[in-house]
């Protein structure tokens, strides 16, 4: 049993590893980026997995800590002088401090309440960032050219942010499995199957959620400085989408919600299907559209997402799919 | 000053009923079903292409047009309902929400196709009333009468009428109902359509005053949130008070800050309402 | 005899409705105490104030020796209280084994995952749901899921086990098997209050029994002064034939 878990993990971080090598066997830079959204869509939706597949809390701002950590490690990197490493780090440290100050209390709301609470946050940094001078308000901040010229020229700049998403994805694959076969990740799929019953049962709910939260909040802040530092600009309405937020439930739930390799498979299959469309002449201008039939289809007859699918149709699947 | 508080006020006065009335919408679907309709957004949108099309191409006056998008809305919500929602109903709630999200994505794809994202707004208008400062412009006066004489059917048509109790019947619980006799499918249907028949009204009558894109009803559905947690969720009436709250908020702290702090304000409120009053400002304590 | 819990003057109330008035009874370590009563005469709130999950308005808990009034029902666990549920609350997409470790891994004790793993085998065994291990746990039969609760119960390995109706809905030979587990847990030296409606089983398996009605305690005492107390026979078995019946019985 234990080897077939870890089993689940290779094959997931190899599938990673796959589509991460592509760009860099080839040298394409168009690849790199077409990659690069893929990556970090891994690492979003692998941390909202986290919260929404092992805790069962249904977070639609969940956004808020991708933009929060672009506006924090672009501003330290721009007005500061930070190097770009210790910026994202910062950026994460920002987005997971915000989750544990908002934890306890917001994590007592359960369902809609709690996803409702998640859209409000969001909603309320957002336009509160367009109002915050040293952010550059509306206008948002536009990184300083020169600031890539130490990393070697932007083209260089942009590799090296490509690698550190690349690493940043495998780390969100690793931190799922580990957070999945712990004991900390017992507790918390004990709390989405029955918060009370896990309350009866020991399970020290508010900190439990809390970290769990908290873990969910670092890693999207990291990618959000990574994301906006090869960007070169930041504004509010970019950093805090709704929609993009509710693209990565989206994804999650594709992939197959409580599984490490659901959104990686959610991850790829949406925005490779996304790539399609857009290019694709007869489904160009309504890629939206067919997207969102799609998305329909599936949650009306494969609700457990890709994964659940794999697991029921293929018995071995069942075992080896973590 | 004080003539523009007034107006001001006024203004916010009247374009919180609408919010209300838009809101009113979400709830009654929230409060009969448990659902949060993210298909909001593109049917207000909707409505207001609906009621420009109708008006610019058809010359038709924009009140009676209304009533069609009204009759249209109601049709569409069934609809939606049958196809994207009934499979979904007790399964957990995040696939209703990413059905309804779904509905939204079609829509607005379709919608964006057809009248990509340039501004559009009905050239019409009722003159206004009175002077100087205190100015109302007609199409808002009649907006919020609109609004007011629409939440008025709605009591009517849930407190008076077969349908509409069994509605409430539905919404106190579903099970019981069932028990009763209540055939819940077809009473869930019509609430649905119910709700986007609201969303459509208030979507067609924003249309009247407020230039727009397919892309508008996201503005007025993240305002719906607030104002279904100000009142309650699920609470029809308390939504047409927490129109009115935000209405008066929008008109009146502009005079005091920037207008950019509007939205800060309301999302903080927002979530302290949803943390220490979770059942809204009207709504009885827990 | 050392008290193990200590219930002082306990009243609470939900909105206009006095759900227990003034209960008040010591329990010493070892005893099985029998809570009976009418349906809604209060005995699964009075659990859930035990507990932790409700708070009284009034009145005491002590627990080996410290006031536990107002604890959450987690710090109570990790005290060494453990319950099952009157409706069962199965982890659905856990499999058995995984239920029974969370008892293991969070209750008492605080075990890791692995030797939580072998505490659950154990428990898993003794309630016999061993073959059942892999399965998930909402797949279940309710006579197997109420072993289930008590085998999350035990694998807390607790001082007080708190049993909500773990008898109902069970037919005679499930009943036998599972007053048997019920004999078998006090030979461990583990407390236990449960709440049954089956007189009989009650009746042969307690050493004490407390009779609610309406949320006040109305007799206090062996299950033979029970059964012959009046006030028990007017308030909860309506006519005294019953009572000769539960008599006989016994």
């Amino acid at each position: 049993m234990k080897q077939l878990k870890s089993i689940g993990l290779w094959v997931s971080l190899l599938a990673v590893a796959a589509l991460g090598i592509g760009p860099i066997a080839n040298h394409s830079a168009s690849l790199r980026e077409t990659i690069y959204i893929i990556m970090q869509v891994i690492v979003l939706a692998a941390s909202l997995n986290i919260l929404l597949g092992f805790t069962g809390y249904v977070s639609f701002g969940h956004i808020v800590f991708f933009g929060l950590g672009g506006y924090v490690g672009l501003y330290l990197i721009n007005a500061q002088d930070w190097p770009l490493w210790s910026a994202a780090l910062a950026g994460g440290l920002a987005s997971g401090l915000l989750a544990f100050l908002l934890g306890k209390a917001i994590l007592r709301l359960r369902g809609a309440y709690f996803a409702l609470a998640t859209i409000g946050i969001n909603e309320a940094v957002r336009a509160f960032t367009n109002n915050f001078d040293p952010f550059g308000g509306p206008i948002g901040m536009t990184l300083n050219f020169k600031v890539y010229n130490s990393y070697g020229g932007a083209a260089n700049a942009l590799w090296m942010a490509y690698y550190a998403v690349f690493a940043i994805a495998l780390l969100a694959v690793v931190l799922n499995f580990v957070v999945k076969n712990s004991k900390f990740g017992l507790g918390l799929m004990a709390i989405r199957e029955d918060e009370g019953a896990a309350e009866v049962m020991g399970v020290i709910t508010p900190n439990a959620k809390t970290w769990a939260f908290v873990l969910s909040a670092i890693l999207p802040g990291i990618v959000g400085t990574l994301f906006f530092f090869k960007n070169g600009h930041i504004e509010p309405g970019d950093a805090f989408r709704l929609d993009y937020s509710i693209e990565m439930l989206v994804i999650v739930m594709l992939g197959g919600q409580g599984s490490v390799l659901g959104p990686i498979l959610g991850a790829a299959g949406y925005e490779g299907l996304r790539n399609y469309l857009l290019t694709s002449p007869l489904f160009k201008n309504i890629q939206l559209s067919v997207a969102g039939a799609l998305l329909l289809v599936i949650v009306l007859f494969i609700p457990a997402g890709a994964v659940g699918w794999l697991r029921r149709r293929v018995p071995i699947f069942g075992k080896v799919l973590a | 000053m004080g003539n523009l508080f007034i107006a001001s006020l006024i203004d916010g006065l009247l374009i919180g009923f609408v919010y209300g009335i838009a809101a009113m919408g979400l709830s009654l679907i929230w409060g009969v079903m448990n659902v949060i309709n993210l298909a909001h957004a593109p049917i207000m949108a909707l409505a207001m292409f609906g009621v420009y099309l109708l008006f610019t191409s058809l010359n038709m006056n924009p009140y009676i047009a209304l009533i069609l998008i009204a009759l249209i809305g109601l049709i569409g919500g069934v609809i939606i309902y049958y196809v994207a929602i009934h499979r979904v109903l007790s399964a957990p709630p995040l696939s209703t929400l990413l059905a309804t999200y779904a509905v939204n994505m079609i829509m607005i794809g379709l919608g964006t196709a057809t009248f990509s994202t340039t501004p559009r707004n009905v050239n019409f208008t009722l003159g206004s009333i009175g002077s100087g400062d205190l100015t109302v412009q007609g199409t808002r006066l009649v907006a919020a009468i609109v609004a007011t004489v629409v939440t008025g059917a709605l009591y009517f048509f849930l407190y008076r009428t077969r349908p509409g109790k069994n509605i409430r019947a539905v919404a106190n619980n579903r099970a019981a109902a069932e028990l009763m006799g209540i055939p819940s499918s077809r009473v869930l249907a019509l609430s649905f359509g119910l709700g986007t028949l609201l969303a459509a009204v208030a979507g067609g009558l924003i249309a009247t005053f407020f230039p727009f894109t397919i892309l508008a009803g996201n503005a007025y559905q993240l305002k719906s949130f607030v104002i279904v947690v100000l009142g309650g969720l699920g609470n029809p009436i308390g939504s047409l008070l927490g129109g009115l709250i935000l209405g008066v908020m929008e008109g009146v702290i502009p005079i005091f800050m920037p207008n950019s702090w509007v939205p800060v304000l309301e999302f903080i409120l927002f979530v302290i309402i949803l943390l220490v009053r979770p059942t809204g400002l009207f709504g009885a304590k827990k | 005899m050392t008290v193990l819990l200590s219930v002082q003057g306990l009243t609470k109330q939900f909105g206009g409705l006095q759900a227990l008035t003034q209960i008040t009874f010591d329990l010493p370590q070892g005893q099985i105490l029998g809570l009976i009563g009418p349906n809604g005469a209060g005995k699964t709130t009075l659990f859930n104030v035990i507990n932790g999950v409700y708070h009284p308005e009034v009145g005491r808990i002590i627990f080996r020796d410290k006031d536990v009034t107002g604890m959450k029902s987690y710090d109570l666990a990790h005290m060494g209280m453990a319950r099952t549920h009157q409706i069962v609350r199965p982890l659905n997409e856990l499999t058995v084994r995984e239920n029974v470790m969370v008892g293991a891994c969070f209750g008492r004790e605080n075990h890791n995952l692995g030797k939580a793993a072998g505490i659950a085998d154990e428990v898993l065994g003794f309630v016999g749901l061993d073959s059942r291990a892999d399965q998930m746990a909402g797949s279940l039969n309710v006579a197997q899921k109420k072993r289930l609760e008590m085998a999350r119960a035990l694998a807390a390995h607790p001082y007080l086990l708190l049993l909500d109706e773990v008898l109902a809905g069970l037919n005679p030979s499930e009943i036998d098997g599972m007053v048997q587990t019920v004999r078998k847990i006090r030979e461990q030296g583990i407390t236990i209050i449960m709440i049954e409606h089956l007189m009989k089983a009650m009746m042969n398996v307690s050493d004490r029994i407390i009779v609610l009605d309406y949320g006040e305690q109305i007799a206090d005492g062996t299950p033979h002064e029970i059964a012959n107390n009046p006030r028990v026979i007017e308030a909860y078995l309506g006519d005294s034939s019953l009572a000769n019946q539960l008599l006989e019985e016994e």
